[in-house]
């Protein structure tokens, strides 16, 4: 078909094939690329990804029963709990044993605090006979059986046995169970007791009052971004100056401008009490509530609402909306039907990202929320910090990552990653 | 928008002012709790609201009192150096990794481009009390935990998602010919960076360099977990006193911030149009 007579595949200057030397110059393209973002990616790993990996393993680990006690688990492995006879002899010895030498090492205090996460009352137990059982003889003074419930009749308590049998595993789903209200019972993870319910009132409050602060963001945003699109441009350029100057300000020092705003003896209720809409007696409380930490968080977090609605309103074409005007549609249904879906992604775009910054809030519900106003993070930062139980804090991390990374991967697909826009 | 049509109906006229109202009113909302506190903290008593003596606008009830405690008071002062410590450092270390990454990731065959896109702007992403968390309990296995570098890490970490997507807007526009032109005409690949490409891409460094250094100016989540007495940083300092004693002082503080958020943000609004215009695009 070609004029030219070729005798073989066509090649580069210097003689190899072109074929070849094409794939092997994107080769070293790629490979270039990819050498200017290893370091960062090295560190990110290092520095961010790894301590995120960390912290989830700990929501399942659960070595120390293991640890501390390894005959015990080795010798309950034939116990049946279900029998609903207390474990025999051998065991009680090999706890004995194991008890001494967790005592010696001062190790017996750490397991019964986490076996006290799970069965309130172990820790006592524990601690009251590690002291003694360092004392015995443990070749002659059997048997240990009598002696252990002597010291404390908590050994007489099958489900003792059974929470130590339940987490004796390496690795465990007890975290989990728990940052959700359940438990490892009898039979399995049952829902636990009524009046023990707090994580998941706390996981629906978090969803409820996020997507509650990204409803306003979406009322008090739409007609700002409207006005900023619609606007000369120089104009706009001085009210966008508005909304980027929140947005650059310390998170700290917006939340205690509201923390001072909204006291009972603060800026708002003098106002409101000078106008007369309020009485002195009577004045609002805006501040410690649900209230305080939603006009806080819609304040902090309405920029990133209204510049992906603004970025995307600014490319719908006015024509469109004079076009349904002029083919008799009312101002309403102009909107309604022409303008508003187009600007439906920017709405997406900006909800999506208002609602996975609110879920993760920590600092204005600390400081404006009281304790009706708080959120997960609130939670998972007091079991880590204050009452030491890193286990159920890890799981309740892994619950809000597991939310926030979906929702990621939503924006992801529906705006990309990649148009993220900065002021 | 624009101007109201000479044959707009009593409604529509009502509607166009109704609208510019509630416009005004939001904006009053965005802008006034910030706006608020400047006079406060001139206050010459130690109150959190407007005494009558300033209602007045007698000059009695000013004083800079607030302004000398801040700069007179140890831990306030121990406070900003160290985060004037620590910011800086985070900028470069994350400034450097960014921009490099920035101008890898905006080459054109990248294999795994949206993979690596997504990891390196997580830390933007993940909230901050399990990065916080996650960060405390793998800084203390490595020994960084409580020290001043492990805080500079963590905040560098955080600040890189501003670098890479302030970077990659910049890489853009850029034109790709003008480093073959210079790899033509001799430059080596570093000489073509710091001579070509460098020069035109400086405004969005700088802008992504800003967010970087006001992320981690402003942290607080992290540097609770991560720091020790030693790195207590301004915010901290802030949160310790919002929460336990709140003082005026901390009026005098958040007024030097907004201050400091107006000159970044005028400066990162300048970058902006000096890039727009070197690009060739109209400043919009």
């Amino acid at each position: 078909m070609s004029d030219i007579t070729q005798s073989g595949p066509v090649l580069a200057a210097d003689g190899t094939p072109l074929k070849r030397s094409l794939s092997r110059a994107l080769r070293m393209q790629k490979l270039r690329a990819l050498m200017l973002i290893a370091p960062l990616l090295l560190f990110i790993l290092v520095t961010f990804i790894l301590p995120v990996g960390d912290m989830l393993f700990r929501s399942v680990e659960n070595g120390i029963v293991r640890d501390t006690l390894p005959r015990t688990v080795e010798a309950l492995a034939d116990w049946d709990p279900a029998s609903g006879e207390l474990p025999e002899e051998a065991v009680f010895a090999a706890m004995a044993a194991d008890l001494q030498i967790a005592a010696e090492e001062k190790t017996h205090t750490k397991v019964a605090k986490r076996l006290n996460y799970e069965n309130p009352g172990v820790s006592s137990v524990f601690r009251k006979s590690g002291r003694k059982v360092s004392k015995w003889d443990l070749a002659t003074d059997g048997p240990f059986r009598e002696k252990l419930i002597d010291i404390d009749k908590g050994w007489g308590d099958i489900e003792l046995w059974r929470t130590i049998k339940t987490y004796s595993g390496q690795i465990t789903s007890g975290y989990f169970l728990n940052a959700v209200d359940m438990q490892l019972g009898a039979e399995g993870p049952e829902i636990r007791p009524e009046n023990e319910r707090i994580y998941n009132t706390m996981l629906i409050r978090t969803m409820r009052m996020s997507l509650i602060i990204t409803f306003s963001c979406i009322l008090l945003g739409y007609p700002v971004a409207w006005i900023l699109a619609n606007l000369p441009a120089r104009k706009a350029n001085l009210l966008l100056i508005l909304v980027l100057l929140p947005f650059w300000t310390s998170l700290l020092v917006r939340t205690s401008a509201w923390k001072i705003l909204l006291q009972q003896q603060g800026v708002i209720n003098d106002t409101l009490v000078w106008i007369g809409l309020v009485d002195d007696a009577n004045r609002l409380v805006l501040i410690n509530n649900e209230l305080g930490t939603i006009i806080a968080m819609t304040h902090i977090l309405l920029p990133f609402m209204i510049l992906p609605m603004y970025s995307v309103m600014q490319t719908i074409n006015p024509s469109y909306l004079r076009a349904a005007k002029s083919l008799g549609a009312t101002d309403w249904t102009a909107f309604w039907r022409v303008y508003f879906p187009q600007t439906v992604p920017g709405i997406g775009a900006g909800s999506i990202l208002v609602f996975i910054l609110a879920v993760g809030y920590y600092i204005t519900p600390a400081l404006v929320g009281g304790t009706k106003g708080t959120f997960i993070s609130n939670l998972i930062a007091y079991h880590i910090s204050t009452s030491g139980n890193w286990g159920l804090g890890a799981a309740l991390g892994a619950i809000l990552l597991a939310v926030v990374l979906l929702l990621y991967w939503v924006y992801d697909k529906v705006v990309g990653i990649d148009n993220v826009k900065l002021g | 928008m624009s101007a109201l049509p000479p044959y707009a109906t009593v409604g529509q006229r009502t509607w166009h002012y109704t609208f510019r109202v509630i416009c005004g009113l939001v904006f009053f909302f965005l802008i006034a709790p910030i706006v608020v506190i400047i006079p406060l903290s001139f206050n010459a008593q130690d109150f959190f609201t407007f005494t009558p003596e300033m209602l007045r606008l007698d000059p009695e009830g000013y004083s800079l009192k607030h302004y000398r405690d801040f700069f007179n008071n140890d831990s306030w002062q121990s406070a900003m150096w160290n985060s004037l410590k620590i910011a800086p450092m985070a900028t470069i270390v994350s400034v450097t990794f960014g921009t490099l990454a920035a101008i890898g990731l905006s080459q054109p065959h990248v294999p795994f481009r949206r993979a690596i896109m997504a990891i390196l702007i997580s830390p933007m992403i993940v909230p901050l009390i399990i990065s916080a968390a996650g960060m405390y309990f793998f800084y203390s296995r490595i020994g960084l935990q409580g020290t001043y570098i492990g805080v500079v890490l963590a905040h560098a970490a955080l600040g890189i998602p501003f670098v890479i997507i302030t970077v990659t807007a910049t890489l853009v526009g850029f034109d790709r010919s003008l480093t073959r032109a210079a790899a033509n005409m001799g430059a080596d690949p570093v000489t073509t960076f710091f001579r070509v490409q460098m020069p035109l891409i400086l405004p969005g460094v700088i802008s992504g360099g800003l967010f970087a250094f006001i992320t981690s100016f402003d942290e607080v989540v992290v540097v609770l977990f991560v720091g020790s007495a030693g790195q207590k940083t301004l915010p901290w300092q802030m949160f310790i006193g919002l929460r336990e004693q709140i003082s005026p002082t901390i009026l005098a503080v958040a007024t030097i911030l907004v201050a400091i958020s107006i000159m970044l943000l005028a400066t990162v609004e300048m970058l902006r149009r000096r890039s727009e215009r070197l690009r060739g695009m109209s400043p919009s």
